[in-house]
């Protein structure tokens, strides 16, 4: 079956002043397929935003792209699908955003415009995107909010009449509208109580169970754990591991050193951090980026490690050995499949200069001019 | 001790946010306050820190009796109480390099001379480096500048640390990392804290007690034994 969204080699660098260049992205491969959810989990300003940035053509004009990310539509036969790196403004404006990929923002307060209602923005959003009849919007708002469960008792709110959780579910509904096949959202739960975060993600899951592919960014670790099938960890704009989801949280535990250090600083597990803090992403290392931090540092680490079998690491865990913190033993190789990863691959190499550097990335700059 | 006893507390006067809300922690002990969002869990912290007048109550802080708040609070009742808050970009001054934010409350109470020293000392407890010292707030990440956020809470050595939902935008090794921070703290210098949050296991693994919100209202009895976890060695 084809991928919906197939990314290869995805890379994205920041060119900043004095010549300087930010890795943002680096190599990333996926596939994702129609009802499922990948999770891509990792720590603030490791580049997760970028990378849904990327993949919406909303990068800053500084920023410079290398590799594929190809949609594939359900009608498309193979090989008749978008590049999203690819594709200019206008193709991505008229047939890409809303209409195959929904944006599920971090920030539904900040996503909706404040001075209209939702269902002023829903209809416009179903006039522009579904071409509905100006006779039929009414009726069309209405379903298209029940679809995300938001009440139609407030539709006439502007969006700072809404709690967090409700402002979610317009945003949702929002992102829903053009039917698109790939569901993308980036933190969709920040800042929300528990049980506010697994009411949207169960939403979340049940929009890919309909047949949407769903890429679910995310810190949240529960929130991952609920509702994905697979889990990618990116460390330092780079996938360190894919696996499956229940192999991840389950008994086998993630590989990667940093995946095993990030789910034991769970609360629920050993409650200790991992030591130090991440690269900056404008003078990474040479080699493997975590061995800073990584007890089972060596000599190997000075080369770069590839993403083999899902883990990119010189000294990953073996297959099915019990991560620190669980506790368990003699769990056979837990016999997942290549989790749709190919192999890692080159820098990016072309240029094209601009001006402006996105929040994340200018969060991670340092002063030196 | 400090104590919140039957406190009424909101921005409108003829519909505060709650009513007869009572809670005491012990020297040195650690409650976690569980409510979910709306509840006025946020607004009872900033009671706590005398960051806003109740319309009702009494607040007492080892023993003194509260009548002023904010600016009106005396010195050494505001300084014996640490807040960090949920929002780190909200609650930093952008045009503060996070040494000097750091070093801020030392500023404001007179104490200049020890800034240097303190900040060294804290920026190693919190994990800052020195290259991140010299940056300001928007050229660091979250849980860089939270960390920040922490160090400036225990510049003045505060009795008391109020921290509300400090972890709930980070991630798991970030928020590890604060709460071990302020465990150390708490060991070396007997600090009570309050930690109000929405992450029941987060707030069991780290607090001595951790108590509902809904336990807090109307009774001012202790909270229920359900809600209390028995190695608090502190009554209630």
């Amino acid at each position: 079956m084809t991928p919906v969204l197939s990314v290869r080699d995805l890379s994205v660098r920041f060119r900043m002043r004095g010549g300087r260049h930010v890795a943002a992205v680096g190599g990333v491969d996926f596939d994702l397929a129609a009802g499922e959810c990948l999770a891509l989990v990792g720590e603030s300003g490791c580049g997760k935003s970028v990378l849904a940035s990327a993949l919406l053509g909303l990068l800053p004009g500084n920023a410079q792209t290398a590799g594929t990310a190809v949609l594939t539509g359900p009608g498309d036969g193979p090989g008749a699908g978008v590049d999203l790196l690819a594709a200019d403004e206008r193709t991505l404006a008229r047939t890409v955003r809303g209409r195959r990929v929904g944006l599920v923002p971090q920030s539904p307060a900040a996503h909706l415009t404040p001075v209209r209602t939702v269902r002023a923005q829903l209809e416009e959003a179903l006039r522009e995107l579904t071409g509905t009849p100006r006779a039929e919007l009414r009726a069309a708002a209405v379903a298209a909010a029940g679809r995300a469960s938001f009440p139609a008792g407030l539709l006439d709110h502007h969006p700072h009449e809404l709690s967090g959780g409700q402002a979610q579910r317009a945003a949702t509904a929002l992102a829903l509208v053009g039917n698109a096949p790939l569901l993308l959202a980036d933190e969709p739960t920040t800042g929300l109580d528990r049980d506010l975060v697994e009411r949207t993600v169960d939403e979340l899951r049940r929009h890919a169970d309909e047949g949407r592919a769903l890429l679910l960014i995310t810190h949240d670790l529960a929130a991952a754990e609920r509702i994905a099938d697979r889990v990618a960890v990116m460390y330092a704009g780079r996938i360190v591991e894919t696996a499956a989801a229940d192999r991840f949280f389950g008994a086998a535990g993630p590989r990667h050193p940093y995946a095993r250090g990030l789910l034991a600083a769970l609360p629920e597990r050993d409650f200790t951090p991992v030591p130090g803090m991440p690269p900056e992403l404008g003078a990474l290392p040479e080699g493997c980026a975590f061995a800073a931090r990584c007890d089972r540092r060596t000599d190997a680490c000075r080369v770069l490690p590839r993403l083999t079998d899902g883990v990119a690491c010189h000294h990953a865990a073996p297959d099915g050995a019990a991560p620190a913190g669980v506790g368990s033993a003699g769990v056979g190789p837990a016999g997942v499949g290549s989790a749709g990863v190919g192999p890692s691959g080159t820098a990016p190499e072309d240029a094209a200069p601009a001006d402006a550097v996105p929040d994340d990335i200018a969060a991670e700059e340092t002063t030196r001019a | 001790m400090l104590e919140l006893a039957s406190l009424t507390a909101g921005y409108d006067r003829r519909d505060p946010v709650f009513r007869d809300v009572s809670l005491t922690i012990a020297p040195g002990e650690a409650v976690g306050l569980l409510g979910p969002s709306g509840c006025g869990k946020s607004t009872l912290a900033r009671v706590a820190t005398l960051l806003h007048r109740p319309d009702a109550g009494r607040v007492t802080v080892d023993g003194h009796p509260v009548r002023g708040w904010r600016h009106r609070a005396p010195r050494e009742l505001r300084t014996a109480i640490g807040v960090v808050f949920q929002q780190p970009r909200l609650s930093a001054d952008p045009r503060l390099r996070l040494r000097d934010l750091i070093a801020e409350p030392l500023r404001a109470t007179g104490r200049r001379a020890e800034a240097a020293g303190r900040v060294a000392e804290l920026a190693h407890r919190v994990g800052l480096t020195d290259d991140l010292l010299s940056r300001r707030p928007h050229e660091v990440s979250d849980g860089q500048l939270q960390r920040a956020c922490l160090a400036r809470a225990l510049v003045l050595r505060p009795r008391w640390l109020v921290c509300d939902e400090m972890t709930a935008m980070l991630d798991a090794s970030t928020t590890a990392a604060l709460v071990a921070a302020v465990e150390e703290y708490r060991r070396e210098h007997g600090a009570g804290l309050l930690a109000v949050g929405h992450d029941r296991v987060l707030l069991d693994r780290w607090c001595d007690r951790t108590v509902h919100w809904a336990s807090l209202t109307g009774a001012p009895a202790p909270a229920p034994a359900a809600e209390a976890d028995a190695t608090a060695g502190a009554g209630v």
